[in-house]
Parts: structure tokens; C-alpha cells; sequence
């Protein structure tokens, strides 16, 4: 770990003037960014903790809920409001990481942590997140964590998280402070694709500060999050499913399905609604859903298996929610 | 005082059977429990010394080259930087288990991606890893570095013809010829790998964690052109080892140059990745198996070649075939073992080396093999139970296995039938069952162990032999007791310290049988002695709650020691009563198994082990050490892997949150059960090895149990949701 | 200002890069907690803050200012071992005992969010409260891995205390 200025941000103000200057950084839970500064993935030169700002609230607001930044994982998760009405994300997040690293990780250090690429993580290999036009290490070599949709030629990482992969699906908003203007985008517009710029996980300007989350109302339906992992806790989605599906009269009155584990960001595909709303329930249908969400798929060797996990992935989160057998 | 016995007979006096106290075997709890449940048992880095610095150790991004130059003034201006160690006496590999001598030196001689180059010191451990990543190395390529196990130059190690397999192939009624694969598997021992160095001017002291001080010792003063005699090594406890502790490791000889060159105690812990990329890894195995039966399924022949790797210069290769040497019949036999030379961390030991993966290759064969003959499968294999070794003729010291597999069946509740998969479903799941054989090779080494009666009704046991979490502790204690009259909370154990009688390390699950006949013997010594000095027959001599007893007398031992310690030094050396006979441990695994129909996941639901290990010194860590074994067999046929980059060859998957050991919530209820046993060839106390009996063969279980589930044969390990999915006939 | 340790005042490091892992090991001579990975993935580090388990390696211990931590020194000692402790003694829930206080202080932790209701990727209901099964148990404690594989035993030693206390 190199060394670093640590200030403490008493007030948000405070915070954005200092975050908006180069080589800064915000420390909230800690989980993911002093792991990556104990092997120089990250290397701030000013350490802004804005642990003790009161952003951690869960309010309702509207007909929804606002999720505060440093409301940690396991608040919202506990939270009876999100039990009772988002419960696709209290799963999410009790899919994710352990109880101890929950009691740590925030809203918006959650949505903010890097990818699990472990040439990202080996500051010995090539990789252009991190060492722009180093190379990508992890094309030619082990991808088996990798992408298969939206990738580019310069960088096949994933976003490794579970919550923001709920969020998706629930099509939340990602609330952004800055020094000069807030703003809010979608959580489906929040995470980037690589392209040419994969040292940019997110569409955060340098200077702005996430605030909360907020929940549009309420949808009810069934709510189901998938998370297929090599063992059966503490490991990241090889493939994971958010699904927020409403039935009547056996057609679908709504299908939000958000993906973890096969791209750059939480993948929705608006496609998918517009395929299976109005429609009924078949092995068929899922199938068609399936086609479309990998027409453009692309396997790196390693990683080819994710294509078909995908498929089968949907496919059991659509049959449970709908009682269709194969 | 001192008993030597050189172990040329079977020893079937059973003498611990004719003690008194009554605790040789019991369930009781370890006597350091409460010291490591406490936090209060010091591990290796955790001793403190005046003036100690931090030293953390430089590795090498390139897979071969030479080390040309180190750029010291590229760090020594940091904050509080003291040196940079590069001394040509640095070692840039582990040293294998008992190799009693240094490890390849020097280190700047790169053979591997990662391997340590030198050491930066510094006055915190923060200062230490910062200018550690900083150090500025240069070097230029020494040569190609294969690097794919399949594509380079071979040697034969080892191999068994007996008749002909080609032949009894053809001719056979049934055949089963399957190339399966494993991959390369991480010890993952919780504490990472730390040494704190004193030097006085004259001795090295070394806290270290290690599991084979004897051994280590002279490798550290091999290392250091050091005299035996002006090193010690101390290891009391030691957060597991599992194979990666066996021999010193890189950190324990730059630890000790650095305190030599600098005058201060200097402590070294590597990292977790340093670790996974620097310490013995456990070969990936390309593995063919060939059985051929006849009408009745008896084996007519019998063929295992396996293809495994290591560095260049590294004599050890996994030893696949160790038990399918004597494991099932068949005539014809042909078993071979080649070793390939790529450039990959050192291989070496990993618990159970050879049967943790040629055992469930094997198994996994037979149960192809019980399916085409339309068998049970435990019923082919006690079918094929040879009676003697079937190329040496040595016969069985003891074998339980057909024991385990009856007595493992009706625990688990076996249904014995022909295997025909994907009879039972629950919602999503496939649900069915897999048995296996186990085996594993008995071995003892020499060890000595000194044991003193004191006058105060109390025992003092010493040697430097290593607890690892193994039971030592517990064991050594319940033996003296048994032997000498006394409770075991009235021994005073004390281990891993190279000032002690040497004994025989932790290692190869032979440290039970060696180091608990050494206390043994010395107990004899003590028991003849008091009988002499009672002037009785030693045979006459009941000991019992510190009371010595004979026919017509009885008198507490305190008052026959006259306020005098009295002591004896057990020497114990294995001889031909394990080459006379074929001595092994046997079991017999049973898992059930869940997958996933449309993701292929595979969750353990329960598993019974059935082991046969000799005479059971201590109920309580000997299924400790099986439930630790098979859990191992879970992390093994489900999730473990080390993952090589195919450009540059350094390992991927370098940490605990990518290489996957089980969690808890992977591992369900295990059942043990331990049947009695005599083996009086394999010690004189008549106990085998038990820590690594647990594994060697349960992921064939778990695979068999995969079929019986879902159809799915898998042929290579571990059995990730993808790989499964392949193999599954659809949903 | 200070760290609270198990009761105790520590004044804060003077290097803003040690972990509270580090703190606690070396500056505050509690080596109870131990360090496995150094990057929160195996729960070796395990500690209570204000009551609550986190993974120290992963927290600096200048964040920690007026906190109280409490690690399994806290919890019990050799002349009065705690009843985790114990149980973990009596049911072998160990073996070489390196993973050991981080699983205690773990353990100890989770009963309480199971007493609270706290729900796991395990439960089936998440509006109704948690029961204490045997899934339940093997979900929450995840987050520490044992080596040696004493889980079953960890098991049983949590069921020992969790049944002693219900
Ligand atoms: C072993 C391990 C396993 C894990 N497994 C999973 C898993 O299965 N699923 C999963 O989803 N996650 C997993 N995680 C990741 C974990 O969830 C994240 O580390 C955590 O959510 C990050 O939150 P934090 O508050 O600790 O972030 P920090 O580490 O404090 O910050 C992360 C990043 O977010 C930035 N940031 C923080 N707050 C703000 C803000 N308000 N505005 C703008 N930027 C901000 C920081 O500057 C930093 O760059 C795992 C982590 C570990 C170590
Ligand atoms: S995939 Fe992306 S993160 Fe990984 S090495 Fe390539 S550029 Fe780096
Ligand atoms: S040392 Fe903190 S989780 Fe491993
Ligand atoms: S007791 Fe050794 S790692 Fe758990």
C-alpha cells in the first residue's frame, strides 16, 4: 500500500470539494478499495473516508424507497420494506460476498467495486483497466470469470456484483452529487461498457459523490435472484438472474430480467419484456428469450460455457417463477 | 535411560491393550483446546522480539530468466527501508518433504512465474510491502519455458508390467478404458507461511511454521552453510500444512539471512498470493485407466497411466498409481507413471500425495465397470479384492476394506443394486448415490521422543515433533498415560522445538505411528525400569491412576521414583515388518448428491466414511482427521483447481476468494466410523496413518454419485456447474 | 482519540495505512485475531465492532477512532473461557486452530442477527423470522473458512450454545 493523506469528511460538502481533486479517492465500507490499495491496483494519494457521513438512511420516498450511499448491505438487506417489496434485491444481496463483508459494504461501494479480473488485480500483468494500452491480459489467457456480451477488444471484464444486478431489474436510479450540479441516472445507465475506455468502470465524473439509490414503487409479482456459483457461498456469480415477473391469467404482465456475470454491467436487454410480455409461458418462449439475450454472445475460450449456463439460467428462473415444467 | 527397536517383526503383543487406565482410544479433548479456542496459542509470526524489523519478499514477474540486477537505491531512500536481501544463498523453492538438505538455490535463478528474488526489510510491515512492489528488478530470458504439461518432454518415473494388458483387453467379456483428468490442487493451509529470525552471532533461532523440524533444520543449515548444531527451530503450533510445510520455504532462509547480514530479529510472512504462487502445488494428473473383466466381473486385467509434472531438477513426481498397485486384482496389469517437466511452481507433497487423485479414477472406472456388467458396485469390488499384493505376493498386514464397504453401506444405507441413473428428482434437483473405495499407503519413519516420570504423579513428553492440527498433542498424551497409569491432563506434551529428541515431523500420516511408538517405547523403558526397582516381572507390573501394582502389592509411583525424575528415550526405526508385507490403510466412502438440472450446480448432500486405520489412539481426532479429509473430497471433485495462464504461466487464481476451498455451507453432515483394527506390522502400537486416508478416493464418490444422479459421467475434476452441464443429457 | 479493545483504550497508529488486523496483532499485542489472507476472504480476521462482525483486514484502523472492537480475547479467557469457546473444545470444532477465534467471534455474532431476525441466503421465508437449522448455521458462517475442515464439529458446538441459550 502506498502512502496516502487520510482525511476525514465530517461534513458532504467537505467531501465533494476534496474528491473532486486528482488522486483522490472516497473510502466508504473499505472492502473492495483497501483490498485493491494493498496491491497497488489502487494507489490514492488522498484517502477521503466518509464512513461517519449520515448517508446511510432507508427512507421511503414518494411511492418508492431511497437508499442512502453508506447505507450498508446488510441494513438494506435486513430492511422489512425491502424484504416485503423488493425482495429480488434482499436477495441479491444475501447472495453476495459473507455476513461479515456485508456488515461493511455500502450502496454505493457496492455499485462502485471493480471487476474480479485477476489480471486486474495482478499489477505484474498487462491490463488496460488499469495500465491504459498495457494490453488485456486476459483475451488470450484465463477468462474464465469473463464476458460474453458487450465486450471489446480491449478489455472482457465483468462487473462482479449481485445488488446492482437486482437494481437493474427494479430499474432504480443511481442519485449523483457533484460540486456543480446532482443528477440521477438510471442503474441501467449507470455501468459502462468497456469500448475504448475500460479504465471507466461507470459514467461518474471525477468530482461527483453517489448519494443514495432510490426505488421506484412497489410491482410485487415474484421476484427471484439466481446466482450460479462454483460453490454454494462466498464466491462470485459465474451467472447470475433478476427477474421481477408478473403473471395473469397465465400470460406476462411484466418480465424485468437483469443478468450478472456475462458483461461490463448489470446486462437488461429491454427486448426480453417486450418478447415475453403479453405472452404465454413455454420452454419455447424461454428459449426464443434466450436467443435473443445471446444473439450477439461471444466465448473466449474459457468462458464459452457461460452462453449455455445463461440459457439454462433463464430458463429455471423462468420456469420457477411461472410453474412451467420441462 | 533409552529403548531402541528397529521394527523387523509384526509386534502382536498388543501391549497397549493390556494397560490398565483405560484411555488409549478415548474420546477426549485435545489439551491445547483451550489455548487455541482462547486465542492464547502463539503461531509463528506472532512472537515478538526487541528491535524486530519486517521483511517482505520480492517475486519475480517472468517465468524464466535470470535475475541480472536489482536496483537497491530504488527503495532504500523510502521511509524507513533498511536492505535489500538478494544474498546468493537465497532459495527460490521449497524444499520437498525430508529432503534433509538445501532447496534449488540461488534464487535468482528464475524457473517460475513469482518466484521470490530477494527481500526488502524494513522497520514496519507497511514500509517492508510498499517498497517490496516498488524494487526495480532487471533480467534477461534464460531460455524456453515449457508450459503445457501435455506438450512437453517426458520422463518415465516409475512403471509395472505383469503380463499382458493389450491382450486380456481384447479377450475380455468387459471393458472400461477412460482418460480422466485432475487439476493442479493448493495445500491452502489457513496461516500463511511466516518466519521470525534471531541470530546471536553464533545461533539462529527461528520461529517458523513447519511441519518436519528434524528435516528442517538441516535444510535451513544447508541453506545458510550453517553447522546442524547452531540452529533451532521452533514450531509449538502450526496453523496446518497439509504437505506445504513439509520442507522450508523461501521466507524461513531469507528471515534468517537478513538478521545474519543485519544484526536484528527479522520477521517474514508472505502473502496469500505469495503463498499460492511459491509453495508446493499438488501436479495436475492426465490419468488412463484400463479394466478388463470377464463374464462374472472379475478383473482379468488391470491398467493405470498417469502423466504428471514438475520443474526441471525436482525429483519428486505425484505418485499416482501408489495404491493401485495392490487396490484390485487382475492378472494383467500395466501401471505407469510420466513426469513432465514444465516451468510451474515446484510440485510437490500435498495431503495424501498420489491416492488424493488415483484413487477416485479408479473408482470412477469401477463404477462404469459395475454398470456394464449390470452389478451393485460394492458387490464388484469385493468381487476383485486380491489376496495377496498382486505383483510383489505380499500378503495384507490387515484390510478392512471389505469391512467398510459392508459396514459403510448399512450406516449410510445403501441400496444394493445394479446403478441406472436418474431415478430420483425433487423439484429442480437429481438426486442419487456413489461408493468408493479408499486406500492409502502406510509409511514410518525414525523418531525418538524422551518421556519423564516425575515425582509429582505428573509425565513430561517432549520432541520436536509438530502438532498441525493432526491430534499430536492429544495422542502422545493418551499413549503415555495408557502406558504409564496416569490421565492424560497429568502429561505435559511438548512439541516443536528442535532442542527436543527429534521425532518424525508431521507428514505422510506417518507421524502418529512413528512418534506415538517412540513415546511408546520410552514407556517401556520407564515400565521396566519401575519393575526392576519393585523387583518384579515387567509383565507383573500393573500401572493405574499413579499407582503401581502388583500381584500381592501396591505402592504410588511417587514413592518408587524417591522424589526423582526418571527418564527414557524411545528410539523408534521402521525395519522389515512394513517390507514383508503389504501394510495400508482401507475404507470406504458413500456420498449423496444433488444437480442442478438446469445449472448443473452439484451439492453434497451427505457422506459416510468407513476406515480402517489400525488401532484408533485417540476417537476424537481420528474422525477429526476424517472429517477433515473428506472434506478435502469436496473441494476436490467439486471446486478446487489452480487455474495457469496459457501465455506467460503464472497461476490466475492466487487467492482464497478464486482458488475455492469448501465453505461451510458446501459441506453437510459426515458420518465416521472407525472399525477396529490390530495391524501389527505397521507399529508397534499397531496404529496407521489416519489424516490422509480421508481423502483418497471420496471424490470418486462424489462423481459416481453425480451419474447415479444425472447421467452425467464427468471425466475431469473438479466437477464445476459447466462442466457438468457438458456431460448431462439434457435438463 | 482512541480505539476501544476489549474495554481498553489504544491511541490510533501513526501510519494511516495499518489495518485494524495489524493494529490489533502487533500494536495492541492481541494476536488472538489472525491474519489468513489479508484481503477479506476467509474470515481469519474476524472481530466485533460495536457488537457487529467485519473482516479487520479489509477496515483501517484510523477509521476505527472511539469505536469498540471486541476480538476473542474479549470473549473469554484460559481461567474463563467463554461458552462459544467452550463448545468449541468439547465438540473438536477445531484442529489446527488457526481459523478458530475468527470462527468464535463469528459464531457469537451470528446467533445474535438470527436473534434478530436478520435473514440468509439460506432462509426460505424472508418476512418470517429465521430459524436456527442446521442450513441456517452453514450459510451464515461461510464467511470463515476452515482448512482442516472442522465444520461439522463448528456445527455442533454453535448448536450446543445456540440450544443452551434458547
Ligand atoms: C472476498 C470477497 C467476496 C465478495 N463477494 C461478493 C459477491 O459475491 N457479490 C458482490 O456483489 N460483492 C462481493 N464482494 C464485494 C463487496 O460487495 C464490495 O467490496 C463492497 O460492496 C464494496 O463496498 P464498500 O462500501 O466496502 O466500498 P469501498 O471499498 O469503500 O469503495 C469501493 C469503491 O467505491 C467508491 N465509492 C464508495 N462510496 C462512494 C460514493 N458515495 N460515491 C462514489 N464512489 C464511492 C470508492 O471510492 C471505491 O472506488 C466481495 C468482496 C470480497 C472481498
Ligand atoms: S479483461 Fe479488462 S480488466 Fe481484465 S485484463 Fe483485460 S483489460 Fe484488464
Ligand atoms: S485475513 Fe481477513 S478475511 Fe482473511
Ligand atoms: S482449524 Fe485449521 S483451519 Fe480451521
Amino acid at each position: 500500500m502506498r502512502p496516502f493523506d487520510y482525511q476525514r469528511a465530517e461534513r458532504f460538502e467537505h467531501a465533494a470539494q476534496l474528491v473532486g481533486e486528482d488522486g483522490t479517492r472516497l473510502l466508504a465500507g473499505g472492502t473492495n478499495l483497501i483490498d485493491l490499495m494493498k496491491l497497488q491496483v489502487e494507489t490514492p494519494q488522498t484517502l477521503v473516508d466518509i464512513g461517519r457521513l449520515s448517508l446511510g438512511t432507508i427512507a421511503e420516498e414518494g411511492d418508492g424507497l431511497r437508499i442512502g450511499a453508506l447505507a450498508t448491505n446488510t441494513a438494506t438487506a435486513v430492511d422489512p420494506r425491502v424484504r416485503r417489496d423488493y425482495p429480488v434485491l434482499a436477495r441479491a444481496i444475501l447472495a453476495g460476498a459473507t455476513q461479515q463483508l456485508r456488515n461493511k459494504a455500502t450502496t454505493a461501494g457496492n455499485l462502485c467495486q471493480r471487476t474480479r479480473c485477476y489480471n486486474f488485480t495482478n499489477i505484474d500483468q498487462p491490463c488496460n483497466k488499469r495500465e491504459p494500452g498495457s494490453g488485456c491480459g486476459a483475451i488470450k489467457g484465463i477468462a474464465r470469470l469473463h464476458a460474453v456480451l458487450g465486450t471489446s477488444d480491449q478489455c472482457i471484464a465483468t462487473y462482479p456484483g449481485d445488488m446492482a444486478v437486482a437494481l437493474a431489474a427494479l430499474d432504480a436510479r443511481v442519485e449523483i452529487s457533484g460540486e456543480r450540479r446532482s443528477r440521477s441516472v438510471r442503474l441501467r445507465d449507470f455501468h459502462r461498457l468497456p469500448g475504448d475506455t475500460p479504465w471507466r468502470d461507470n459514467v461518474l465524473d471525477a468530482g461527483e459523490v453517489i448519494t443514495a439509490v432510490t426505488l421506484p414503487a412497489p410491482v410485487g409479482g415474484i421476484q427471484l435472484y439466481r446466482k450460479v456459483r462454483e460453490r454454494s457461498s462466498y464466491a462470485f456469480a459465474l451467472v447470475s438472474v433478476a427477474a421481477v415477473i408478473g403473471i395473469e391469467e397465465n400470460r406476462f404482465t411484466r418480465a424485468d430480467l437483469a443478468f450478472g456475470g456475462l458483461a461490463h454491467k448489470p446486462w437488461h436487454d429491454p427486448r426480453l419484456a417486450e418478447l415475453l410480455v403479453g405472452s404465454e409461458p413455454s420452454l419455447a418462449l424461454f428459449d426464443k428469450a434466450a436467443d435473443l439475450l445471446l444473439e450477439d454472445a461471444r466465448g473466449y475460450g474459457e468462458n464459452d460455457f457461460k452462453i449455455p449456463l445463461a440459457r439454462r439460467t433463464l430458463a429455471a428462473v423462468l420456469c420457477e417463477a411461472t410453474g412451467v415444467e420441462p | 535411560m533409552s529403548v531402541h527397536l528397529k521394527q523387523d517383526k509384526p509386534d502382536t503383543r498388543n501391549v497397549l491393550d493390556t494397560m490398565a487406565q483405560g484411555v488409549i482410544g478415548a474420546d477426549l479433548p485435545r489439551p491445547e483446546g483451550l489455548i487455541k479456542v482462547t486465542g492464547t496459542a502463539i503461531y509463528a509470526a506472532e512472537y515478538r522480539a526487541d528491535g524486530m524489523l519486517e521483511g517482505v519478499l520480492v517475486t519475480a514477474p517472468v517465468v524464466r530468466g535470470e535475475i541480472a540486477s536489482i536496483n537497491e537505491a530504488s527503495v532504500l531512500g523510502m521511509p524507513g527501508v533498511r536492505a535489500v536481501i538478494s544474498d546468493k544463498r537465497m532459495t527460490g523453492r521449497p524444499a520437498q518433504g525430508t529432503a534433509g538438505e538445501a532447496p534449488f538455490q540461488p534464487a535468482r535463478e528464475v524457473c517460475y512465474w513469482g518466484q521470490p528474488v530477494a527481500l526488502v526489510v524494513a522497520e514496519t510491515f507497511e514500509q517492508a510491502r510498499d517498497a517490496a512492489k516498488r524494487l526495480a528488478l532487471d533480467w534477461h530470458g534464460t531460455g524456453d519455458a515449457p508450459l503445457d504439461p501435455e506438450a512437453a518432454e517426458t520422463e518415465k518415473d516409475e512403471s509395472t508390467r505383469k503380463g499382458d494388458l493389450a491382450h486380456a483387453m481384447a479377450e475380455a467379456a468387459h471393458t472400461v478404458d477412460v482418460t480422466i483428468t485432475t487439476e493442479g490442487h493448493a495445500s491452502a493451509a489457513m496461516e500463511p507461511h511466516a518466519a521470525l529470525a534471531q541470530w546471536d552471532g553464533r545461533t539462529l533461532t527461528v520461529h517458523a511454521s513447519l511441519q518436519m523440524l528434524k528435516y528442517n533444520r538441516a535444510e535451513l543449515a544447508d541453506s545458510l552453510k550453517l553447522e546442524e548444531e547452531q540452529v533451532r527451530l521452533v514450531s509449538p503450533y502450526v496453523g496446518g500444512g497439509f504437505g506445504s510445510k513439509l520442507g522450508i520455504s523461501q521466507e524461513v532462509v531469507a528471515a534468517s539471512l537478513a538478521a545474519m547480514q543485519l544484526g536484528r530479529p527479522v520477521r517474514v510472512v508472505m502473502s496469500r498470493q505469495q503463498v499460492f504462487q511459491t509453495i508446493m502445488r499438488r501436479s495436475e494428473t492426465r490419468q488412463r485407466i484400463r479394466l478388463a473383466a470377464d463374464a462374472e466381473g472379475r478383473l482379468t486385467g488391470f491398467g493405470h497411466e498417469a502423466l504428471v509434472s514438475n520443474l526441471p531438477g525436482e525429483d519428486f513426481a505425484e505418485p499416482v498409481l501408489q495404491s493401485s498397485q495392490f487396490l484390485y486384482g487382475g492378472d494383467n496389469r500395466l501401471l505407469k507413471l510420466d513426469l513432465a517437466r514444465i516451468h510451474r511452481m515446484t510440485a510437490g507433497s500435498v495431503r495424501a500425495p498420489g491416492e488424493a487423485v488415483g484413487v477416485q479414477t479408479v473408482e470412477q472406472a469401477m463404477d462404469i465397470l459395475a454398470e456394464k456388467l449390470g452389478m451393485d458396485p460394492i458387490a464388484l469390488r469385493l468381487r476383485n479384492l486380491p489376496d495377496a499384493h498382486p505383483a510383489k505376493g505380499t500378503p495384507f498386514s490387515s484390510r478392512k476394506l471389505a469391512e467398510c464397504l459392508e459396514e459403510g453401506a448399512k450406516a449410510f444405507g445403501w441400496e444394493p443394486r445394479p446403478r441406472a441413473p436418474r431415478h430420483t428428482r425433487e423439484g429442480e434437483w437429481w438426486i442419487g448415490t456413489g461408493v468408493a473405495s479408499a486406500a492409502r499407503v502406510h509409511a514410518v519413519v525414525e523418531a525418538k521422543a524422551r518421556v519423564t516420570l516425575r515425582p509429582d504423579r505428573t509425565a513430561l513428553v517432549e520432541t520436536d515433533m509438530t502438532d498441525i492440527g493432526t491430534g499430536t498433542y492429544t495422542i502422545l498424551g493418551q499413549i503415555a498415560g495408557e502406558m504409564l497409569g496416569l490421565m492424560p491432563d497429568d502429561i505435559d506434551v511438548r512439541l516443536g522445538d528442535t532442542d527436543f529428541p527429534p521425532g518424525s515431523g508431521s507428514g505422510g500420516s506417518w507421524g502418529a505411528p512413528s512418534c506415538g511408538s517412540a513415546v511408546f517405547l520410552a514407556c517401556e523403558g520407564l515400565r521396566k525400569d519401575i519393575a526392576r526397582r519393585l523387583d518384579i516381572g515387567t509383565d507383573d507390573l500393573t500401572l493405574k491412576d499413579g499407582l503401581a501394582r502388583w500381584d500381592g502389592g501396591e505402592t504410588a509411583l511417587a514413592d518408587i521414583l524417591g522424589g526423582e525424575p526418571l527418564d527414557c528415550i524411545g528410539h523408534f526405526e521402521p525395519g522389515s515388518s512394513i517390507e514383508d508385507a503389504t501394510v495400508s490403510s482401507f475404507g470406504a466412502f458413500f456420498a449423496e448428491v444433488a444437480v442442478n438440472r438446469w445449472t448443473g450446480e452439484t451439492r453434497v448432500r451427505r457422506m459416510t466414511g468407513a476406515f480402517g486405520i489400525g488401532r484408533v489412539l485417540s476417537a476424537r481426532t481420528a474422525r477429526s482427521q476424517c472429517l477433515g479429509g473428506m472434506t478435502w473430497c469436496i473441494g476436490n471433485a467439486l471446486t478446487e483447481s489452480l487455474m495457469f495462464d496459457p501465455v506467460d504461466g503464472h497461476l490466475a487464481n492466487c487467492d482464497l476468494a478464486e482458488y475455492h476451498v469448501p465453505v461451510h455451507r458446501d459441506v453437510p453432515a459426515l458420518e465416521v466410523l472407525l472399525l477396529e483394527e490390530r495391524d501389527a506390522a505397521a507399529s508397534p502400537i499397531q496404529a496407521k496413518g489416519v489424516g490422509e486416508l480421508g481423502l483418497c478416493g471420496g471424490a470418486g464418490a462424489i462423481a459416481n454419485a453425480i451419474y447415479d444422479a444425472c447421467g452425467a459421467r464427468v471425466f475431469a475434476y473438479p466437477m464445476t456447474p459447466d462442466r457438468v452441464i457438458a456431460a448431462m443429457p439434457d435438463i | 482519540m482512541a480505539i476501544s479493545i476489549n474495554g481498553q483504550d489504544y491511541p490510533l497508529p501513526a501510519d494511516p495505512r495499518t489495518s485494524l488486523l495489524d493494529f490489533l496483532r502487533r500494536e495492541a499485542g492481541l494476536t488472538g485475531t489472525k491474519k489468513g489472507c489479508d484481503h477479506g476472504q476467509c474470515g481469519a480476521c474476524t472481530v466485533l465492532v460495536g457488537g457487529v462482525r467485519i473482516n479487520s483486514c479489509l477496515s483501517l484502523a484510523v477509521t476505527h477512532e472511539g469505536d469498540e472492537v471486541t476480538t476473542i480475547e474479549g470473549l473469554g479467557t484460559l481461567a474463563a473461557p467463554g461458552a462459544m469457546q467452550a463448545a468449541f473444545v468439547a465438540h473438536d470444532g477445531f484442529q489446527c486452530g488457526y481459523c478458530t477465534p475468527g470462527q468464535i467471534c463469528s459464531a457469537t455474532a451470528m446467533l445474535q442477527e438470527i436473534a434478530a431476525g436478520w435473514p440468509s441466503d439460506a432462509t426460505e421465508d424472508l418476512d418470517a423470522a429465521p430459524a436456527l437449522t442446521d442450513a441456517e448455521i452453514r450459510e451464515r458462517m461461510s464467511g470463515n473458512l476452515c482448512r482442516c475442515g472442522a465444520y461439522p464439529n463448528i456445527v455442533a458446538a454453535i448448536r450446543d450454545v445456540a440450544g443452551a441459550e434458547a
